[in-house]
């Protein structure tokens, strides 16, 4: 038997004898393709397909050569198929009998149409996320409120666990950080300083801009990157395994073993890591200058004392548990998002880190004007 | 052809840390067999199975799958022989990004050059094959119930017609009438396209009325291996409790 795959066509008259040879398999397809669809058809003509000597065949050669079948049958041409040996014949009747019916056709897109459509789609599922999110946090007080009443029902364990994880576990990356930041603002503010002589400036520049804004902010950055994608990305998981839902069947509220925990935590831990950053922050600037602009460290804590009031400190850690707030709330606000699809973990978390650092941006710009603006 | 070997198990030792699944598994698997892995939770059926298709590693012994110990094989080796089989997991585990129809045509699209309405009209044959309605075709995963899942999962398995289809308890989670025409639907494929089928399975009707042959594992051993009829003979206990 030939194994190469071929197919010949006689003419008799009015009728056709196809004959097929060989392997009539995935891998010979390419060659075969362009044989078959050479083949025209004329109305009422008559085709006789010979399969018998076809040596080899999958589901492929046979969805080859019903896809031809078909496309006559629909010309008013008539076929037929001999010679096909028993389990080619076997397999012919299943291919034929689930032969796909109608195509899959895709729409048509207009330009301008769909980029509308796609607005409207945007819009609406903008609408329904913000609706989503305000019943979320209505939801939320109502437990906090309920947790406040009852404060056996909190779940400390977990809370402490949260504060371990998303607190302690975050101090590390905090201290380096804060401190870079105190020694970049002292080392730019030197240079500036040194030109007026005003050296001891340098601690009021420091100290402020340290304490009440940027310590604060960095630490909320650093966290909300840290803890809002781990929230997001662990309650969704826990939705998708239906975690979430055996919760729920048991009687375990997920409010409060999954979200006050966590808000607790962040809530609680926050000012901690702020009070640290503020520190390692001055220290920063410190170094600088007393290297720098011969400003040592006894001359610059007194200098704090005497011209830095204590509201900037007070000011810096009173929006601490605010930006705790924001973050833990918009991870796991996202992670409830999550659907059953593995792609949603990936576009979630994205998106839950991303509105947590803009949300702490955009209320600490907020708190900053309103504050200057009340004289404070 | 009838006797030619398509997978053999040679001694095949399993140990997690220092516990030990398997000491000492071998049997063998004929081509156009539809041989079940059958034995109590936790003696190790899907273990044996994965370790076929190489997602796990044997402590010891040889895995030999179409004459290749995929133990020590090379990662060449490996590609090809992954395009011999389909694997069928228990819950189906679509790609949940893609659709239905796309699922079942990712293998084709990646590894053959067939053109595009070709591999279309094949999935939705396979589709239609497996009993789905052409309707899912473009749906998601999230969409379907867990049966409609295994059936596109059977779907994806079949897409490039493989030698060997590995089965997963495939109808555990389907109501009878569905796991029967399941069973059906796996005879015919055998019959037709002259697939080897190994299944790991629970289900007593399968193993009556599908199996030609099985091995029934426990004890970190082979109990039993061959047809229902010898097992019928059987004064054991414990392997009484697979008959029907």
């Amino acid at each position: 038997m030939k194994k190469i795959p071929s197919l010949q066509v006689t003419q008799n008259n009015e009728s056709f004898n196809v004959i097929l040879q060989g392997t009539w398999v995935k891998e010979s397809i390419q060659k075969l393709e362009p044989a078959l669809s050479a083949l025209t058809c004329k109305p009422n003509t008559h085709y006789t397909f010979d399969l018998s000597g076809i040596s080899e065949f999958d589901t492929h050669g046979i969805m080859l050569i019903l896809h031809y079948v078909k496309k006559f049958e629909a010309q008013q041409c008539s076929i037929n198929k001999v010679g096909a040996n028993e389990s080619l014949e076997k397999l012919l009747t299943i291919c034929e009998q689930h032969y796909p019916q109608e195509k899959i056709v895709e729409k048509k897109e207009i330009f301008l149409l769909s980029y509308l459509e796609n607005v409207g789609k945007d819009m609406f599922q903008g609408y329904k996320t913000l609706s989503s999110f305000f019943s979320f946090t209505g939801e939320l007080t109502h437990y906090v409120i309920a947790a406040f009443l009852k404060p056996l029902n909190i779940r400390l364990k977990a809370t402490l666990y949260h504060i371990e994880q998303s607190g302690a576990g975050a101090l590390p990356i905090i201290l380096l950080t804060s401190f870079l930041i105190g020694i970049v603002i002292a080392y730019q503010g030197a240079t500036q300083l040194e030109k007026f002589g005003a050296n001891i400036f340098i601690v009021e520049m420091v100290t402020i801009s340290a304490v009440r804004e940027l310590a604060p902010l960095l630490t909320a950055i650093v966290v909300a990157g840290r803890s809002s994608s781990a929230y997001t990305a662990q309650i969704g998981v826990m939705k998708i395994t239906d975690e979430v839902d055996a919760m729920s069947a048991m009687g375990f509220s997920p409010w409060n073993f999954l979200v006050l925990p966590r808000l607790f935590a962040l809530i609680l831990s926050l000012p901690l890591l702020v009070f640290f950053a503020d520190v390692v922050s001055v220290f920063g600037g410190m170094v600088i200058a007393s290297t720098k602009l011969d400003v040592s460290f006894v001359e610059f804590i007194d200098r704090i004392k005497q011209t830095v009031a204590l509201k900037h400190l007070i000011i810096g850690l009173i929006k601490a548990p605010i930006f705790g707030c924001i973050i833990a709330t918009i991870g796991c606000f996202r992670g409830f998002q999550i659907d059953s699809s593995t792609e949603s973990v990936g576009k979630y978390t994205t998106i839950s880190v991303v509105n947590a650092i803009f949300w702490v941006i955009a209320i600490d710009a907020i708190i900053s004007v309103l504050l200057t603006e009340l004289g404070l | 052809m009838k006797n030619h070997v398509m997978i053999e198990a040679r001694d095949i030792v399993t140990r997690f840390g220092k516990h030990v699944i398997h000491d000492g598994v071998s049997f063998k698997i004929h081509k156009g067999e539809i041989f079940g892995l059958l034995g109590g939770s936790g003696s190790g059926k899907t273990t044996l199975l994965r370790e076929m298709i190489m997602l796990q590693k044997t402590s010891a012994g040889a895995m030999l799958v179409l004459g290749t110990n995929v133990m020590t094989t090379s990662s060449k080796m490996a590609q090809k022989l992954r395009q011999k089989w389909g694997v069928l997991f228990q819950f189906g585990a679509l790609f949940t990004s893609l659709t239905i129809l796309e699922n079942v045509a990712v293998a084709m699209k990646e590894y053959t050059n067939l053109p595009d309405w070709l591999i279309e009209e094949s999935a939705l044959m396979k589709l239609s094959m497996v009993g789905l309605p052409p309707k899912v075709a473009n749906m998601y995963p999230s969409e379907l119930s867990g049966g409609m899942k295994k059936r596109a999962g059977l779907a994806r398995a079949l897409a490039l017609d493989p030698k060997l289809l590995f089965l997963d308890e495939p109808t555990s989670g389907l109501d009878p009438q569905s796991a029967r025409a399941f069973d059906e639907l796996i005879v015919t494929l055998r019959d037709t396209l002259g697939i080897t089928v190994v299944m790991v399975t629970h289900d007593k009707d399968t193993i009556a009325n599908v199996l030609d042959r099985f091995v029934i594992l426990g004890n970190k051993k082979v109990q039993f291996e061959g047809t229902m009829d010898v097992l019928k003979q059987t004064t054991d206990n414990e392997l009484k409790k697979f008959l029907s």
